[in-house]
């Protein structure tokens, strides 16, 4: 752990070489998903509930969604950034030293300008939670924590995948991007309004709903299932599938010529 | 102890022909096209030895250096190092080799080397003492003192190699892979890194292994030399071996009064003009001494000196002989 932010500082110091453009990108990040957050509130403009759920509410699914997702392309970034890694040979030199390949390919990049958009979500939040009308018990509390967490993880096991496939192809792998940054701008409602299919799809499949839409529920009141409380945990179960198709990518790894 | 038996590996890559209709073709229906990067590549180098690497460029040269250091997972065939299966037992494996690829770096581009000198240190887990010892007798051999201060991005070719080296030798690896370390250096740093891989071959008894197209590294670094073709080990053996196998050829350059040489049976005449020759024989038929007093003979000769094959023209009739 004290080598991680060994390598944090060094990363920081890195992108702190250049001052101006790291603090432009970070208030560019930040003032982007204003956009996505309009949309939200024009919408509400029209219609007051969305499938029963209150503006505040929506406000609360956004921010949460927006903030797993910024924490994970700031700390898991180098699996998203992979193919480039793989590219410019420094998978290889990761392969030549004697520490985890994951936890190097976690350090070997961390976009700090992307907590511009944490700064946002978090003001969104400060808004959204007085105004929600949810009584915060410590249950409430442990929920919100919960649904950002896995919805890092999943975020981040997301990043994996891709990681895991980019060994085989680097073509057409934009459709990853509909489940990640996709997943930012659909993911700001709860995800029944899509529909049934939709909700099964990411239940099932994608475990996004295990840290969105069913913690949800049970944080606004809908449902008093206690059970929810702990989807967000299950979610993590999704990133085994995901290593273990990136050390099968990584065992048929080939290299690029020098 | 390193000992490859009977390494395979085999590339796949998608082909795929020029324009746009190819393009799109591609994008339904690939064809892939498999390439034998090594087909059957075998040998033992000894602990402590200083082994030069060569072959033409996609040879496979690289390859094996990856399979050697745990990159890459060979089709077939056994590698053990120390003991140890490279691709299984990685960071085992990797702790006690170091690497320097010369086209890629592994230092921070932004920070000064001396704080990726530090994060190394706990990547490899140095203890301090050792860690002082090993910087300070980097830092003298290779003559780092300021260079550690500044940003890697602001250093040249040269110092930046040095600082590359450095970094691979902090942890005291025994078996050290160099991929072409002086490809684009000037004389002075190319000298300099030379004589440093050297001590650190004869001081710390640190194996060797280099690929280089420079045959002056070669020649100056290392006793053993592998030659690598389509994917098989062709020759292995010492540079002077080498040389007595193959070079029997010798050049002759001789000044003598008069226009033209006689033609000489067994000799070859390259050049001949005011009088100034250049004459090859092939010692195999016909010695030097009796070339020179046939040519005596026949002229008279005002200077005269013979020199031996290079070991780039070594090289070259080598590729030829294999048609690699």
């Amino acid at each position: 752990m004290k080598l991680y932010w060994k390598y944090a500082a060094i990363l920081l110091k890195s992108q702190m070489q250049y001052k101006a453009s790291f603090f432009m990108t970070a208030a560019g990040q930040f003032l982007v998903s204003f956009s996505a957050l309009l949309g939200v509130s024009f919408l509400f403009d029209r219609f007051h509930t969305v499938d029963g759920f209150t503006f505040s509410e929506v406000l609360i699914c956004f921010s949460i969604v927006l903030a797993a997702f910024s924490l994970s392309e700031c700390f898991a970034r180098g699996f998203d950034a992979f193919p480039r890694l793989i590219q410019s040979g420094k998978l290889d030199q990761i392969l030549t030293r004697p520490r985890g390949v994951v936890f190097q390919v976690l350090t070997s990049n961390m976009d700090f300008t992307r907590l511009g958009r944490l700064a946002q979500s978090i003001l969104v939040l400060c808004y959204a939670v007085p105004h929600s009308g949810i009584d915060w018990t410590a249950e409430k509390i442990l929920c919100a924590c919960l649904m950002l967490i896995g919805g890092a993880a999943v975020f981040s096991s997301l990043f994996v995948l891709y990681a895991g496939f980019s060994f085989f192809t680097i073509e057409g792998l934009e459709f990853m991007n509909i489940f990640t940054d996709g997943m930012r701008e659909f993911g700001a409602y709860p995800l029944s309004v899509y529909g049934g299919g939709v909700l099964k799809f990411f239940t099932f499949v994608i475990p996004v709903a295990l840290f969105q839409y069913y913690p949800l529920l049970y944080l606004t009141g809908k449902s008093q299932e206690r059970g929810f409380l702990f989807l967000p945990l299950l979610a993590f179960v999704f990133f085994l599938p995901c290593y273990a198709f990136f050390r099968f990518g990584l065992h048929h790894y080939q290299s690029t010529g020098s | 102890m390193i000992e490859l038996r009977h390494i395979r590996k085999e590339f796949r890559v998608a082909k795929r022909g020029s324009g746009f209709g190819q393009a799109v073709k591609a994008l339904f229906h690939k064809e892939y096209e498999t390439i034998h990067a090594l087909q059957d590549v075998s040998f033992t180098i000894g602990d402590g030895e200083m082994v030069g690497y060569i072959g033409p460029n996609g040879a496979g040269k690289s390859s094996t250096i990856k399979i050697m250091s745990g990159i890459l997972t060979p089709d077939g065939g056994t590698c053990r190092i120390n003991g140890r299966v490279p691709w299984k037992e990685r960071t085992a494996h990797v702790r006690e080799i170091g690497v320097v690829f010369g086209q890629r770096s592994q230092l921070w581009w932004d920070v000064p080397a001396a704080d990726s000198f530090d994060l190394i240190r706990d990547i490899y887990r140095i203890e301090d003492d050792a860690y002082r010892r090993t910087l300070a007798r980097l830092t003298e051999l290779l003559d780092l003192g300021e260079l550690l201060k500044t940003p890697v991005r602001q250093l040249s070719l040269g110092q930046r190699m040095r600082c590359e080296i450095a970094a691979s030798l902090l942890h005291s690896p025994k078996i050290l892979f160099l991929d072409e370390p002086t490809i684009g250096l000037d004389a002075v740093s190319k000298i300099a890194v030379r004589d440093f891989i050297r001590a650190i071959n004869r001081e710390n008894g640190t194996t060797v292994i280099l690929t280089t197209h420079d045959m002056q590294d070669i020649e100056a670094l290392t006793e053993r030399v592998l030659l690598i073709g389509r994917g098989r080990i062709l020759l292995d053996g010492s540079l002077s071996d080498l040389k007595a196998r193959h070079s029997t050829r010798r050049t002759i350059r001789v000044a003598y009064e008069g226009d033209r040489l006689p033609p000489f049976e067994q000799m070859k005449i390259l050049k001949d003009r005011d009088g100034h020759a250049e004459i090859t024989i092939d010692t195999a038929v016909l010695p030097v001494q009796e070339a020179i007093s046939l040519l005596a003979a026949k002229t008279e000769l005002r200077d005269l000196s013979v020199s031996e094959e290079t070991v780039e023209e070594l090289v070259v009739s080598l590729y030829q002989e294999f048609a690699i």
